[in-house]
């Protein structure tokens, strides 16, 4: 990539400390509503997606951002599932950054993701893995980029805005140097955080950390919010430090119908559903999902209500099992 | 993630005789068995993971599994088998638990023996698309992407399980989403990829290796009932069959049994 089309990905290095001085990173109360936190992402801005495939998803927000009618945002995550069909599908983004996108392996290959992006509505930026979770820790590091091994010779690096090689200056060797990614927002859903925003994660942490560390803001959904003192009495498994969140929702099952390590698995039924759904008619089939799940519902409970009691119970079972022998 | 082509894309195999397993379970024994014991295989999901757990159950108990999702040496339950890399059931009774960018750090500091993955499209230098069908810029199909399977090729000894089909066995793959050995010969660590490189390419036709100076592909060993001819015509390059190329053990009920118990919804063995 020649660099006058790579100039603009990474960002200043004066520029990313000003927007950090200029946050209130105090130990605050930072609690609010998936619809005041909507109003904390602006059209266009550059969004970074916690979890990975169907783990963690930061469902609920994206659900908010979606029915607050946002557009025009470039989000990126580790690996996409079915909310990079939705970003599509709702407007939200016409631009995604990802490793892998589709909703998984026993589904097949997205017939949204092929639609938008055959038909060039839509971008997918493909990136190797470890090369989204090198830009995203160069972006936590504050240095413009990482060097790295891999994507030489492939045609993956061609296409990737901003990758370019360079010679070693010990060994003479030819390195790869990814350019940082630092998000406007971070979106990740967490098993639970304090009012402050001190996050505890358990089991897989994906790029979760990374992303909030390069993030100039980030929105936390949690399961459940506990107190400071609970936090306190473990500090050493606080993942997320609350001086990088901006803002705290509470929303049980809010990775559903994808799932939250610990208390749910995918909700598969819906998933199915999901895939057939989105099978035949690609667009009308993610049109009507999101007017059924997400512009329809009342609430997010009236959400979950519409996935069923039934599933919910069975993806909490499932989930719930990995402690257990 | 690493990817392969879903059940949906699957055609009927050139063997005549209705055989006691599928194709997929056949891949699964097949590259099971070139797993050894001690070894450290970084796996995808799908028959790649089923493998590596079938070869931990009979001759590789202390083979060690790496997950993408950043789970390092778990024990994955019977039935319970994960739907990509990054779920809790990947985790089951692990030793460690790291990020994504952790565990593929690992892969590229030296510590995985083995990269294991299925494949779309494949050329005569094993390089791998799962990126795109058609022109890049005007692509007839948009596949989901390298997912890790770039970094995986690019810094492992490679085994790639896949269906032996003309249409996914090409002179030139559409995209390298995967590097195999690039143009062969030296092209490879020329890239800038010293480390790692294709070592098997297994399918349920036969097994196959690469030139040690060309890089290009070659048969090592073909599948019961498999003649030369029929794996040449469901290549589609110049595909060398050694005069004495031997033939490999069908798999025994032993494997069968611990496949189907592992899978019993035929997600990945069907």
């Amino acid at each position: 990539m020649p660099r006058e089309e790579s100039e603009g990905v990474t960002q200043s290095y004066l520029d990313l400390r000003q927007k950090t001085r200029e946050r209130d990173r105090s130990l605050r109360d930072k609690v609010m509503s998936l619809e005041e936190a909507a109003k904390l992402v602006d059209n266009g801005a550059s969004v970074a997606l916690g979890g990975c495939t169907a783990s963690r998803t930061p469902m609920a927000m994206l659900w908010a951002l979606i029915r607050a009618r946002k557009t025009g945002l470039t989000v990126s995550r580790s690996i996409m599932s079915t909310e990079g069909d939705l970003l599509y599908a709702s407007g939200l983004s016409t631009h995604i950054q990802t490793s892998w996108f589709s909703q998984g392996i026993v589904w097949g290959v997205s017939k949204v993701m092929r639609a938008y992006t055959e038909s060039k509505r839509a971008t997918f930026e493909e990136w190797s893995h470890m090369a989204m979770g090198l830009r995203y820790r160069a972006g936590a590091m504050g240095v413009p980029f990482m060097p790295m091994r891999s994507m030489m010779g492939s045609g993956v690096v061609d296409r990737a805005p901003g990758a370019k090689t360079m010679e070693c200056p010990f060994t003479g060797e030819q390195l790869l140097l990814v350019p940082a990614l630092n998000p406007d927002v971070a979106l990740i859903h967490v098993q639970r955080c304090d009012a402050y925003g001190n996050a505890q994660l358990d089991g897989l942490t994906f790029m979760d950390i990374d992303i909030a560390m390069a993030a100039n803001k980030v929105i936390l959904t949690t399961e459940r919010i506990v107190s400071n003192d609970q936090i306190r009495r473990h500090p050493d498994q606080t993942k997320i430090g609350f001086f990088t969140v901006d803002a705290v929702v509470e929303v049980p099952f809010g990775s559903a119908p994808h799932e939250c390590y610990g208390l749910y698995e995918p909700f598969y039924s819906h998933m199915d559903l999901y895939a057939q759904m989105t099978a035949k008619d690609p667009d009308k089939g993610a049109a009507d999902y999101l007017e059924r799940f997400h512009y329809e519902p009342k609430d997010w409970a009236d959400y979950l209500s519409r996935i069923g009691m039934a599933e919910l119970l069975d993806a909490q079972r499932r989930g719930s099992g990995i402690y257990d022998d | 993630m690493t990817t392969e082509l879903t059940r949906a894309t699957l055609t009927e195999s050139p063997l005549k005789a209705v055989p006691a397993y599928t194709a997929s379970e056949l891949l699964g024994v097949m590259s099971a068995r070139l797993l050894k014991d001690g070894q450290t295989v970084f796996a995808g999901v799908g028959i790649p993971l089923l493998a590596a757990i079938l070869a931990q159950k009979t001759h590789a108990p202390g083979l060690t599994i790496l997950f993408e999702g950043g789970v390092i040496g778990p024990f994955v339950e019977a039935g319970k088998l994960p739907p990509s890399t990054n779920e809790q059931r990947c985790t089951r009774r692990a030793n460690m638990l790291v990020s994504i960018t952790e565990v593929l750090l690992m892969l590229q500091r030296g510590y995985v023996d083995v990269g294991f993955m299925g494949g779309a499209q494949i050329d005569r230098y094993g390089n791998l698309n799962s990126s795109f069908i058609g022109d890049a810029d005007n692509p007839k199909i948009r596949l989901p992407g390298t997912g890790g399977g770039n970094d995986i090729a690019s810094l492992a000894d490679m085994i790639v399980a896949m269906k032996h089909e003309k249409r996914r066995f090409v002179e030139k793959v559409d995209f390298i989403t995967s590097p195999g050995f690039l143009e062969g010969g030296t092209s490879r660590a020329d890239a800038g990829l010293p480390a790692g490189g294709m070592f098997r390419v297994v399918t349920d036709l036969g097994i196959m290796g690469f030139d040690e100076a060309t890089k290009a592909m070659t048969v090592v060993a073909l599948h019961p009932g498999v003649t030369p001819q029929a794996i040449k015509d469901n290549t589609g390059f110049e595909l060398p069959v050694p005069a004495d190329v031997p033939v490999t053990e069908p798999p025994s009920d032993v494997e069968l049994a611990i496949l189907r118990e592992l899978d019993p919804q035929r997600l990945y063995t069907a």
